[in-house]
């Protein structure tokens, strides 16, 4: 790494630095939108007691759910993990660990953490097991809880186009929780489907700048479809 | 006749209005946009980042970039943005969408609802539901009135976790569109051909039936 030029040579160089017991922030809702090959490269480097923010879990056989076999993930904050059997598994026989949160509020963490915001008021989970051992405040009548927000020590990414420095574009909705996780990483990865030349991307048009990116890399993508649905033509 | 999973989606779709905002929880809620009257504009947003929400692709349309919140493949409508998941959470908790359906287990006669958690049964977690029924005003909930073993799942005090407290003032089941308030139960509608005994013997919580409860035009 040099300069402006955010792009690594390899997986290894990408995701190095990762160890044990670190947290990690992950893009992605569902298959759509994640770091495949940075998920993979984790997965191989074997590190252990990983907490990881992101959405989902990914699949069985796919996403984040590669980590669960090797038991890599040590707790994991996630809105719905609804698709993946192995994952009901390890959370049912205590051997991993889930803080589910509303996925706004988690949008939010993710967000606030990379916004310097450390903590925020939100009328989404009041009354219900969210609000537990939270602060509770009424504010002009209404009753709010107060969420921490989220900053990892690493964040991973999947964008559309980049350039050297960074710039980032998102397509369609694999844009979801990307931006807010590049925000929220000490370092942060971004895995990208094509990496274009200075000036070629429109400043109007970046959706994440390249100073929140500390290294980039090109990937090859499976981009699996969970529910495949379609009518005639 | 209880009503079936299209006559719910009709019956919904008729409070649709020109101009709406909506947002469409997965199972019989997403059914609702099959059935947006003629001559009215809807938008509606999908939670993962999409407002302008299309119908199915072709084949040829298909794109693993561009899903709706249940992870199903779908196209933009024309008039359509996308943007990022806070983003999306914004207009939904800073209630800029006009009318949420969703679905539930059990709603009760404050307006709780229990949709995401069965302890010790279904871990899956509460995905955008929290925040919808948090930020939402016009919410209407989508359920069958009892379970398939007769329990009723409109109660005095939900029984499981809850979703959002005090939340929720329309309920369409496949018998009755009712109406909470006042911390009781208030019965707008029957199902063509449902009995207002039959609602009376399935609803746990306390019921008030006016004088006159017309048939569902569906």
């Amino acid at each position: 790494m040099s300069g402006f030029n955010k792009v690594v040579a390899s997986y290894e160089e990408a995701m190095s630095g990762l160890e044990d017991n670190m947290t990690i922030i992950a893009g992605g809702f569902g298959l759509c939108g994640i770091p495949e090959g940075l998920i993979a490269q984790i997965k191989s480097m074997g590190t252990k007691g990983l907490t990881i923010a992101s959405n989902n879990c990914g699949v069985d056989d796919f996403g984040l759910g590669l980590l669960l076999p090797g038991r890599q993930i040590k707790k994991m904050i996630a809105s719905y993990v609804g698709e993946n059997a192995e994952f009901e598994r390890q959370l049912m026989s205590g051997e991993l660990e889930v803080e589910l949160t509303p996925q706004g509020t988690l949008a939010e963490k993710m967000r606030a953490g990379g916004a310097g915001i450390p903590a925020f008021f939100t009328a989404t989970g009041v009354g219900t097991l969210v609000a537990e051992g939270k602060e509770e405040r009424n504010i002009n009548g209404r009753d709010y809880i107060l969420e921490e927000s989220l900053i990892g020590d690493f964040a991973i990414v999947k964008a559309w186009k980049a350039d050297r420095y960074g710039n980032l574009v998102f397509r369609h909705t694999a844009r979801n929780f990307n931006p807010m996780a590049a925000t929220a990483g000490k370092i942060t990865v971004v895995e990208v489907e094509e990496i274009v030349e200075p000036g070629e991307l429109d400043p109007n048009e970046i959706h994440t700048p390249g100073i929140y990116v500390n290294r980039l890399i090109k990937g090859n993508f499976e981009k699996r479809i969970e529910q495949r649905t379609v009518r005639s033509a | 006749m209880a009503l079936t999973r299209e006559q719910l989606a009709q019956r919904v779709a008729q409070e649709l209005q020109d101009g709406f905002y909506v947002n469409l929880g997965i199972g019989i809620p997403t059914l609702v946009a099959n059935y947006i009257p003629d001559g009215i504009e809807v938008m509606l947003q999908s939670e993962n980042g999409l407002l302008g929400m299309g119908p199915f692709p072709t084949e040829d349309e298909l794109d693993a970039d561009l899903i709706n919140a249940g992870k199903q493949t779908v196209t933009m409508a024309t008039g359509a943005s996308l943007f990022d998941s806070a983003t999306s959470f914004a207009m939904i908790r800073g209630g800029h969408v006009d009318l949420t359906v969703l679905g539930a287990f059990e709603v009760d006669v404050n307006g709780n609802i229990a949709s995401y958690m069965i302890p010790g049964k279904l871990i899956k977690g509460m995905g955008g539901a929290m925040d919808l029924v948090a930020g939402a005003d016009n919410i209407i909930v989508t359920m069958t009135h009892a379970s398939k073993h007769g329990v009723s799942k409109l109660l005095n005090k939900c029984s499981l976790p809850l979703t959002g407290k005090g939340c929720i003032k329309k309920v369409l089941t496949d018998l009755a569109y009712i109406e909470i308030k006042n911390g009781k139960f208030h019965l707008l509608e029957r199902a063509p051909g449902v009995s207002i005994q039959e609602i009376i013997d399935l609803t746990a919580g306390e019921l008030v039936i006016p004088e006159i409860v017309p048939e569902m035009n569906v």
